[in-house]
């Protein structure tokens, strides 16, 4: 924002609140309320009229307050944003970004934890992240503003206290390039968002009873690193893909066969899926937490990948 | 800081200040009538405020606060009749009381417990749609839907200022006008969406103007005032009972509590102001009324609160006694017939 005056931000309380998360506090301050604003509540107004601005060259940030409510705005994000281009012949450029957060863990409920990355995915016309890290989000977020796409960045709610050293000058993270956040000789676990955390504290486990295990973060969904995924397979022979949305139907299933399709020779046991139970997520505790996916789910699965039972 | 000034513009009041503005009186109200809207805002009043302190002491996660929300929520409830359909809205998810529905399962619906699902069919209150605005076409279908087929009931929708920006509610009151479903869409305007004002949601001079779009009926009320919104409803109700359609109601009050517990409103609202409405809070301006009509003296007054206080205590116990839910009903309720996707989850439940 400081280095582009088309740079603007848009969402509900994003202003002197600073979002329901806190991500834009202080922002308002710095930049005023003309590139910090606060909307009314109408999530399809918000991304409907972030295209309005990006069609004219703006690069609108918005934010929607839960991802939940991105299916307010699924028409202007499936049908308009991800669009346009097309329909133009090429000619129109929509270079938006939409902010948004969700995530389970802390017990929010069936309407305001999901994980829809996958529904994005799918989508011609958009590209979209999922950064696990402080530094990725600094880097990801940076290429998505100066993509002249639309691009959807998904923030896990239970990772904004993650705290880490960033490098002094901001890099530039290019979409489409996995991160490798552990090496390993055993097992590869293709993990994103909160499940690249859960699925480190597996591999200090596993390691505790001999298992190698290598994990790796494609941080940009879509594009997606084949090359990256399909390599670290090739070097380990088994793989374990996780995200804490619902594994059924899921990113992951498009995953497992990437990497049986091009690793399918080296491959020595069923590639694991771990992720959400098929159910609708659950207020009380003790039900979302047998819903999301956890550290343990990605340790039995890695030593099923083995023939171990972890004993 | 912004600061909104709620227009005095059409406003409907009852109850006077006790002093330059004279009482009114709501014709058919008997003095019975007059005592059950009293309970009725005692009873929310003490259920508000428990579930506060029941938050803070960890035993529910996140709570929507309705404190001076409770004279909307009673006198709109008092016009109703019990075949009569209510869509709350989070900010009155204690509604349900008014209906008879036990302090149990309602805070069992803020502990995440499953015998906090009540079934709206056993008291015509629907479900609590979080996201906003999107349960105002569920009550325009429902209300046509009783129409059609030849029942009397009607729906009302309840939702705050901010959901007058959604395309749900333009849709659902759209869709209510041109089916003439018999639907009151009763707009709680506390004049703030968590941080954002009236005046960043609308540039409408009153929300109740929009009612002319949709060429239907509007009435703006002073949502601090139960007889006013009591009588306001009873109006709008007659008019859908009788076939002439919806109304938009639109209460005018002020949010002089935190949207949530999760909340610090400190970061945009004007505490002054905020201290300003907390002495005119509906209950009590209820109450000095009562006095000054002679129909309710302290000893009653007490009696009242302490069967309410009771009523909270009888559910709390009951809701920590009951046992932790079973995890099973995380699939036998998301579909009618259980998928066969279910059947690998399950067995690793059941340590199969």
């Amino acid at each position: 924002m400081r280095e582009d005056s088309d740079v603007f931000l848009m969402g509900e309380d994003i202003a002197e609140m600073g979002g329901s998360m806190g991500v834009t506090q202080g922002l308002l301050d710095e930049f005023g309320p003309e590139r910090v604003r606060n909307t009314p509540i109408s999530e399809a107004g918000i991304v409907g009229a972030g295209i309005g601005a990006a069609m004219q060259g703006m690069r609108p940030v918005v934010e929607i307050m839960y991802e939940d409510f991105l299916t307010l705005s699924a028409e202007q994000i499936v049908n308009q944003a991800a669009k346009h281009r097309y329909m133009s012949g090429g000619q129109l450029k929509v270079p938006l970004t939409i902010r948004t957060q969700g995530g389970a863990g802390w017990s929010p409920g069936a309407q305001h934890a999901q994980q829809l990355e996958a529904w994005f995915v799918h989508i011609p016309g958009l590209k979209v992240v999922f950064p696990s890290t402080p530094t990725d989000v600094r880097g990801l977020l940076w290429t998505a503003i100066h993509d002249d796409n639309p691009v959807l960045v998904f923030e896990h709610r239970l990772l904004y206290p993650v705290k880490e050293e960033v490098p002094d000058e901001l890099e530039p993270i290019p979409f489409g390039q996995a991160r490798t956040v552990r090496e390993g000789e055993d097992v590869t676990v293709i993990a994103t968002g909160p499940m690249v955390h859960r699925s480190v504290e597996a591999a200090v486990e596993a390691e505790k009873n001999g298992v190698s295990v290598e994990i790796v973060d494609p941080r940009s969904l879509q594009p997606l690193d084949e090359e990256a995924l399909v390599a670290s397979v090739k070097k380990t022979n088994r793989c374990v893909v996780t995200h804490e949305a619902v594994t059924r139907m899921g990113f992951g299933a498009e995953v497992a066969s990437v990497i049986q399709y091009q690793a399918f020779d080296w491959l020595d046991a069923p590639i694991e899926r771990v992720g959400a139970k098929f159910a609708p997520l659950a207020f009380a505790p003790v039900m979302e937490q047998f819903i999301v996916p956890n550290s343990e789910d990605v340790l039995a699965a890695i030593y099923r990948t083995v023939g171990r039972d972890g004993n | 800081m912004a600061q909104v000034v709620p227009a005095e513009r059409d406003l409907r009041r009852v109850i006077g200040d006790g002093d330059a503005v004279p009482d009114g009186e709501v014709e058919g109200l008997t003095e019975h009538d007059l005592l059950e809207l009293h309970r009725s805002l005692v009873l929310l009043r003490t259920y508000d405020e428990r579930s506060v302190v029941y938050h803070r002491q960890g035993r529910i996660g996140t709570y929507a606060i309705f404190w001076n929300h409770e004279a909307m929520q009673a006198g709109s409830v008092y016009a109703l009749e019990d075949e009569d359909w209510i869509f709350p809205s989070y900010r009155e998810s204690a509604i349900g009381l008014l209906r008879g529905m036990p302090a149990r399962t309602i805070l069992q619906w803020w502990r995440g417990h499953p015998s906090g699902w009540w079934n709206p069919a056993d008291y015509n209150v629907a479900s609590i749609c979080v996201p906003i605005a999107t349960h105002v076409p569920h009550a325009a279908g429902l209300a046509w839907g009783k129409k059609l087929r030849g029942e009397t009931a009607v729906a009302i929708a309840y939702f705050g200022d901010g959901a007058t920006s959604e395309g749900s509610f333009h849709e659902g009151a759209n869709f209510a006008a041109v089916t003439g479903a018999p639907v009151v869409l009763f707009c709680n305007n506390n004049q703030w969406a968590i941080s954002t004002p009236l005046s960043a949601q609308t540039r409408a001079d009153a929300l109740v103007d929009k009612a002319v779009g949709y060429g239907i009926p509007g009435i703006r009320v002073d949502g601090g005032d139960v007889l006013a919104v009591y009588e306001a409803t009873r109006e709008a109700v007659a008019r859908a009972r009788t076939g002439g359609g919806p109304t938009l109601i639109e209460a005018v009050t002020y949010r002089a509590a935190p949207h949530a517990t999760a909340d610090d409103p400190s970061a945009y609202i004007d505490p002054e102001r905020v201290e300003e409405e907390r002495k005119n809070e509906c209950v009590g301006r209820y109450e000095r009324y009562l006095r000054r009509l002679g129909v309710l003296d302290e000893a009653a007054a007490e009696q009242v609160r302490a069967e309410a206080a009771e009523l909270m205590r009888t559910g709390i116990a009951e809701a920590e006694a009951e046992p932790p839910a079973d995890v099973a009903l995380v699939f036998e309720h998301a579909h009618v017939d259980p998928l066969p996707a279910f059947e690998d989850d399950l067995r690793e439940l059941r340590g199969g």
